[in-house]
């Protein structure tokens, strides 16, 4: 028999930011005995002392003040360099472009902290993401938070029976706009708090700088499919397949975008028009496959796959190999696929897991310019 | 919640006649005690009878008592201003590895400034050895500082034989007592003690006061100008109130101090031989011979300390660890790195309680039960 909310201790990872302070208000407003503790998985202590995450510790010891509820702090400072900062790297030196936020939330958020958690005497562990847990037909099920702009399934994809069971997403069935209305009316003192964007041990901080303090850069040619050299390049980490921005190509004519990398000889390959058809693919294969419902729901069947965050979905159809690996095949050729990132499936509004994009195919041929 | 509180080395309430006390002070003494009217006269006599007796606790004198905010300023006051007023004969300073941070980091300040700054090390139990510094002490050393008593496991230091020491040196002997204070007799005079940390809030006080005793004759810069209140030794309008407050609190202190010495001796035996019994694994972290009565340090191997206190919290009980836990930093207290080495997981899995005077022996075994329930139940994930 399920526990009265007063006798279920619910803890919340609180950021700091409106969203997981919102989550921690409606929970205490339904009576559960919440509990609110910040994560700090990053030191950014810069030279003058400060630092964000302190910063933003103060933030959630005010809301958890004006809520009541008690509030902590757990350092995974470690876990996160071994777990996710080092998958970040090692994807950026191998030429692609990695997800530290989805594997923040498999490795982090829902496994150690969870874990710390359930050493806590939690039943649940809370976030503010907007996703939504349901438990129909004998098992939980996942669904997209019912705020499309914000639905943050695509980063949850790896979270599988073990973790939905102990996990509540308050948020999941409200919109981004009323979360800040709730903030508000409830005078929290995050309630106008920015959203945090990017990734989130960058910040604001610049992209190229903070990712050269890592991986030493080298510059090479950037050129066309055909050899023909465009410019020079600042080093491949810092170009993702189908980005616009930041190579330098003037003159006439349509913008020009990356294509590919060739990580041997160093070279970045770019091409021309927004719908240039060397950025199309037809197929991908996916790698690290996880299920929400711990399998996949058969070895072949069609549903739609979203190949980067806040994408619309595509349709697919999706074959589970021996390996547990998936080829996964478009119903019409896909812009700018990109190794590194995930690829989420979706029957409907049901998340049904997703995977790490691999290697990339146009008509069964690979791609090797992609990776 | 039933509530039970044990960290008193952290802070304590105020005892309910400090409180009156204040109460009266605030209400009827609001004088400036520099004044020369009757209401400044009403103020004075507050103050100096408060100094008399806060100088009597120690043995000193009235005019060796320097009122600060707290212990952290008394202990800045004596490290600066020691170091400034006698850089001219050295510019040597000792102290320990295991010292409060109000020492360290302003020992940290000095060397800056281009001090030099000797830090004794400590043996597991955390005491340091005359040996060590008898070798660290040199011609050109001015001041040396120990802590009376450690606030993390309780080791008390031996503070006779280093004033024995130094009593025929330049160095002048500098104490914090902050813990110390209140919990055993203290005599500056039999100790040789040149200067003195103490805090109220620590003996039952308000909070915002403490002083530093500096023996007749010490060259001592000032930090803070101004005014000439503590002989233009500190600057700045006197509390009035938190000061007769703290009187109070050293009276009830010193009338306490056998009783509390006997009480703590039981809470710890409690809890010892609760955790006997309940069959957990425990390491006392430090001695129960040379220890401050109030402070009992355990390592519960196979959990972590973030887990123990939220879950001690969650559970009602109050205790803390040596480490500073600010948004999550958590540094291993330096005081169990410099007894145990920074790889030791005692480092990472110690518990501080501390008693005070409210503590009932039905408590103590609460909390003991709750410790026994939670560390059974860490260890067994």
């Amino acid at each position: 028999m399920k526990k009265a909310p007063k006798d279920t201790r619910v803890v919340v990872g609180m950021s700091g930011g409106v969203d997981s302070s919102v989550a921690a208000l409606l929970l205490k407003q339904q009576g559960y005995d919440v509990v609110g503790i910040f994560m700090k998985n990053w030191d950014d202590t810069d030279d003058n002392g400060v630092c964000t995450a302190t910063e933003d510790y103060n933030d959630v010891i005010a809301v958890c003040n004006q809520i009541g509820i008690p509030y902590y702090a757990v350092n995974f400072e470690k876990q996160y360099w071994e777990k996710v900062f080092t998958y970040f790297l090692e994807e950026y030196k191998a030429g692609r472009t990695p997800n530290p936020d989805v594997m923040c939330n498999k490795e982090i958020k829902f496994k150690a902290f969870l874990e710390h958690a359930v050493s806590l005497g939690a039943d649940y562990l809370a976030t503010g993401h907007y996703a939504q847990v349901a438990f129909r037909d004998g098992e939980y099920k996942m669904l997209r938070g019912i705020d499309d702009n914000k639905d943050q399934t695509y980063f949850l994809n790896q979270l599988t029976q073990e973790q939905l069971e102990k996990v509540m997403f308050p948020l999941g069935h409200i919109e981004k706009k009323e979360v800040r209305e709730i903030a508000k009316q409830a005078g929290l003192a995050t309630a106008a708090k920015k959203d945090s964007t990017g990734i989130c041990f960058i910040g604001e901080r610049n992209f190229k700088e903070f990712l050269s303090q890592y991986l030493p850069a080298q510059p090479g040619e950037m050129m066309t499919m055909d050899g023909k050299v465009m410019g020079k390049h600042d080093g491949l980490m810092y170009y993702t397949i189908g980005q616009r921005h930041g190579l330098g190509i003037g003159g006439s004519g349509e913008p020009w975008f990356v294509a590919g990398k060739d990580l041997k000889r160093n070279i970045l390959y770019v091409c021309q028009g927004f719908d240039n058809d060397l950025l199309y693919s037809t197929s991908l294969k996916a790698v690290k496959m996880s299920w929400v419902a711990n399998q996949a729901p058969a070895k072949e069947f069609t549903c739609t796959a979203k190949f980067r965050y806040r994408q619309t979905d595509s349709p697919v159809s999706v074959k589970v190999l021996e390996t547990g690996d998936v080829e996964v095949v478009f119903a019409e050729p896909v812009r700018a696929i990109t190794p590194g990132q995930a690829v989420v499936f979706y029957d409907g509004d049901v998340c049904l897991g997703g995977g790490t994009i691999d290697e990339v195919f146009k008509h069964g041929e690979k791609l090797t310019y992609v990776g | 919640m039933n509530r039970i509180y044990l960290d008193h080395a952290a802070t304590s309430p105020m005892h309910p006649n400090v409180i009156d006390k204040m109460m009266t002070v605030m209400k009827s003494e609001f004088g400036n005690p520099s004044s020369i009217h009757a209401f400044g006269r009403q103020a004075r006599h507050v103050l100096d009878e408060a100094r008399v007796s806060i100088a009597a606790s120690i043995g000193a004198e009235r005019n060796e008592i320097i009122f600060t905010s707290g212990g952290t300023e008394a202990d800045n006051t004596a490290l600066i201003g020691i170091a400034e007023a006698n850089k001219a004969r050295g510019k040597h300073i000792i102290t320990t590895e295991i010292e409060h941070h109000a020492i360290l980091h302003t020992s940290q300040y000095l060397e800056k400034k281009g001090f030099e700054v000797t830090y004794l090390p400590v043996n597991n139990e955390g005491l340091i050895s005359m040996a060590d510094v008898k070798a660290a002490l040199r011609e050109d050393t001015i001041l040396v500082s120990i802590m009376y008593g450690n606030n993390e496991v309780g080791t008390i230091q031996p503070i006779a034989d280093i004033g024995a020491l130094l009593k025929e040196h330049q160095a002048y002997f500098h104490t914090d007592a902050v813990q110390a204070y209140g919990l055993v007799p203290i005599d500056v005079n039999a100790l040789h003690i040149d200067l003195l940390s103490v805090s109220a809030h620590k003996i039952n006080g308000p909070k915002g006061i403490g002083f530093l005793y500096v023996r007749e004759g010490v060259k001592l810069q000032p930090h803070a100008h101004g005014g000439e209140q503590e002989r233009k030794r500190r600057a700045g309008t006197e509390s009035v109130p938190a000061i007769a407050g703290f009187a109070e609190a050293v009276k009830i202190a010193q009338q306490t101090m056998a009783e509390k010495a006997e009480k703590y001796r039981t809470f710890k035996e409690i809890l010892l031989a609760r955790f006997e019994e309940g069959g957990i694994q425990y390491q006392l972290n430090g001695s129960l011979e040379a220890s401050l009565p109030h402070v009992l340090n355990v390592s519960f191997p196979g959990t972590n300390v973030e887990s123990l206190l939220v879950n001690l919290d969650l559970a009602g009980i109050a205790v803390s660890s040596g480490s500073a836990c600010t948004a999550g930093s958590i540094d291993p207290s330096h005081v169990l790195v410099a007894m145990f080495g920074k790889n030791s997981e005692r480092t990472k899995n110690s518990i501080r309680f501390s008693f005070g005077l409210n503590n009932t022996n039905e408590e103590i075994k609460q909390a003991a039960d709750e410790t026994v329930k939670i560390v059974s139940r860490l260890v067994d994930k």
